[in-house]
């Protein structure tokens, strides 16, 4: 065992053998040695999300055909630096009638849920916090904290606008989180378990469940954009009708904490498209050397932050009705038939090698996905001759 | 005193004293909060049972689901969120013996079973068989797969339900 092969067993067993040694019983040297474990991680995660504000403001820059931020340091690196001292610098106002405590647990719960997340998350084949075999449930039970943060944050703001923000936010969360499920569940079925370590594994190899169910990848990319409350879904954001939702009455730091937990969990949804869909950390020389596999994961993990990015930058808004018949009469639909397909396929073909196996899926993807669009087409052609054409007026 | 037990006084101690809060404050919204730091101090029961799945879908279910929809309701149903009337009304003697009857004879009960000193590893194995032995006995035609179904299938009739009075019919 050395450092570079298996890191984090590596300094735990030498924390182990230097607290004991101290004097401590190993319960406390163990305690101990988890607690620096928690927050190493943490705060890894913490230091990428400053580093995320950069990353966000640089690439809506280049959608939009601007610089973005150039000034603070080379390619303005530095820039989220002034932006959290300006966050910390400024007043801290509690609004009339707010309900302190639970108007200052909100942004706190909000990131936690996030931070959360980054327990069961897979970094490489050594770095990871628990394996546990719930993972994805466990990915389910985070959200709901954070659904729960945003109703105690629009509710203890005495704000109607925050009221309001709060209650779209909470019933789009809660509609997608089914066609998320179901999109969770199909990484399940291939892999035979809810473990993100066992998924990973299968995956080695360049088994990447991306190719076995890309229309699984794609559903719960859509699904995860709802569920993080970006655009083409912010419904809680609308300058002309309710402001900027849940979070209006929030200045400063709580603020902050919002937005960093809104980032952070943009990233983190990333990661898990890398670890269900796009092989985690796996890649050339990964097994061996953990550290190359963690540069795996957060590559992958950044592509799957770029492609939400992609989406919010260039997808415009979406009104409240048709966003929810989008997720009832479109999403949650074909993640069922997709669900089915997968299962039916995967039970059919799974004794009989890995290339008729994957194709089988493969095409049953794409025939699933085909017979989606023409009934989407259909559909949408009837509309249209429903509404007719409207007789000029200049003929009356 | 092992680590375990730590956890255990400690989550038993916020159930309680949140249970407590649920029924004695008058802010109701206030009272929802509590219930879900009651429900997730029994997720940590859980947990420590080495039921991790029951932990996961106790917070997926009791606090995703069911006490947003509490607070939902009572944020569309109520003008007022604090209540007035009285906390208690005339039955309550009767329902504290009754509560204090139904502790004893649990204690009692509980006295009784081998159970008690053993751990939870020792009597139904690791989180991992558990969780596949729960999964086979949901859906094993010779077990729980008819209970299950009804389950569903009451569940979608609850659903088909609340859409229609909740339909605007014209």
């Amino acid at each position: 065992m050395s450092f570079w092969t298996d890191p984090i067993n590596f300094v735990n067993h030498w924390l182990m053998l230097t607290l004991t040694g101290w004097g401590l019983s190993g319960f406390f040297a163990s305690i101990i040695a988890n607690l620096l474990g928690i927050l190493l991680l943490i705060t890894a995660a913490m230091v990428l999300d400053i580093m995320l504000v950069w990353v966000e403001r640089k690439v809506v820059a280049r959608f939009q055909g601007r610089l973005g931020p150039n000034r603070v340091g080379p390619y303005g690196l530095f820039q989220p630096f002034p932006d959290i001292i300006k966050l910390i610098i400024k007043e801290d106002i509690t609004p009339e009638g707010a309900d302190k405590v639970v108007f200052n647990i909100a942004p706190i719960l909000s990131l936690a849920s996030v931070i959360f997340l980054w327990a069961v998350v897979p970094l490489a084949s050594t770095i990871y916090g628990v394996d546990l075999n719930v993972a994805l449930l466990y990915l389910v039970a985070a959200g709901a904290l954070g659904t729960l943060s945003i109703i105690m944050a629009g509710w203890s703001s005495n704000n109607k606008y925050a009221l309001l923000g709060a209650f779209r936010q909470v019933a789009a969360m809660i509609s997608f989180e089914i066609p998320m499920i179901v999109a969770l569940l199909i990484p399940t079925v291939l892999a035979g378990s809810l473990s993100l370590k066992v998924i990973t594994d299968f995956q080695s190899g360049g088994k990447w469940f991306f190719l076995l169910s890309p229309l699984g990848a794609v559903l719960f990319l859509i699904s995860a954009i709802a569920e993080l409350g970006r655009s083409p879904f912010d419904l809680n954001e609308g300058e002309s009708e309710i402001v900027s939702g849940y979070h209006i009455e929030y200045t400063g730091m709580k603020f902050g904490l919002f937005y960093a937990g809104e980032l952070l969990h943009a990233f983190t949804f990333g990661g898990f498209l890398a670890v269900l869909f796009f092989g985690g950390w796996h890649g050339p020389w990964a097994s061996t050397h953990p550290f190359l596999g963690a540069f795996y994961f957060v590559a992958k993990a950044m592509f799957g932050y770029w492609l939400i990015m992609w989406v919010k930058y260039t997808v415009p808004r979406i009104r409240i009705d048709h966003m929810l018949a989008f997720n009832w009469k479109f999403l949650t639909p074909v993640a069922f038939a997709l669900l089915i397909v997968t299962v039916v396929v995967h039970s059919l073909l799974k004794g009989l090698g890995f290339l008729p196996y994957a194709l089988g899926l493969f095409l049953s993807n794409v025939l699933l996905g085909w017979i989606t669009l023409e009934i989407l087409r259909a559909t949408t052609r009837k509309q249209r001759l429903a509404l007719k054409s409207p007789e000029p007026v200049a003929q009356h | 005193m092992d680590a375990s037990q730590v956890i255990f006084i400690l989550s038993a101690a916020l159930i309680v004293a949140s249970a407590l809060m649920v029924v004695t404050t008058r802010n109701l919204i206030h009272a929802a909060l509590w219930l879900i730091s009651t429900l997730f101090g029994v997720a940590v029961l859980y947990a420590l049972l080495e039921a991790g799945f029951l932990a996961v879908v106790q917070v997926v279910v009791y606090i995703g689901a069911i006490a947003i929809m509490f607070i939902f309701a009572v944020m569309l149903t109520r003008k007022e969120l604090r209540d007035r009337g009285a906390q208690v009304n005339a039955a309550w003697p009767a329902a504290a013996l009754l509560g204090v009857l139904t502790f004893g004879g649990l204690l009692v009960i509980f006295s009784k079973w081998d159970g008690l000193g053993r751990l939870p590893a020792e009597m139904a194995g690791t989180s991992d068989a558990m969780l596949s032995q729960l999964g086979i006995a949901l859906t094993s035609p010779d077990l729980f797969v008819l209970p299950f179904e009804v389950a569903s299938i009451l569940l979608l009739a609850a659903l088909i339900g609340s859409v229609y009075v909740a339909m605007n019919k014209k």
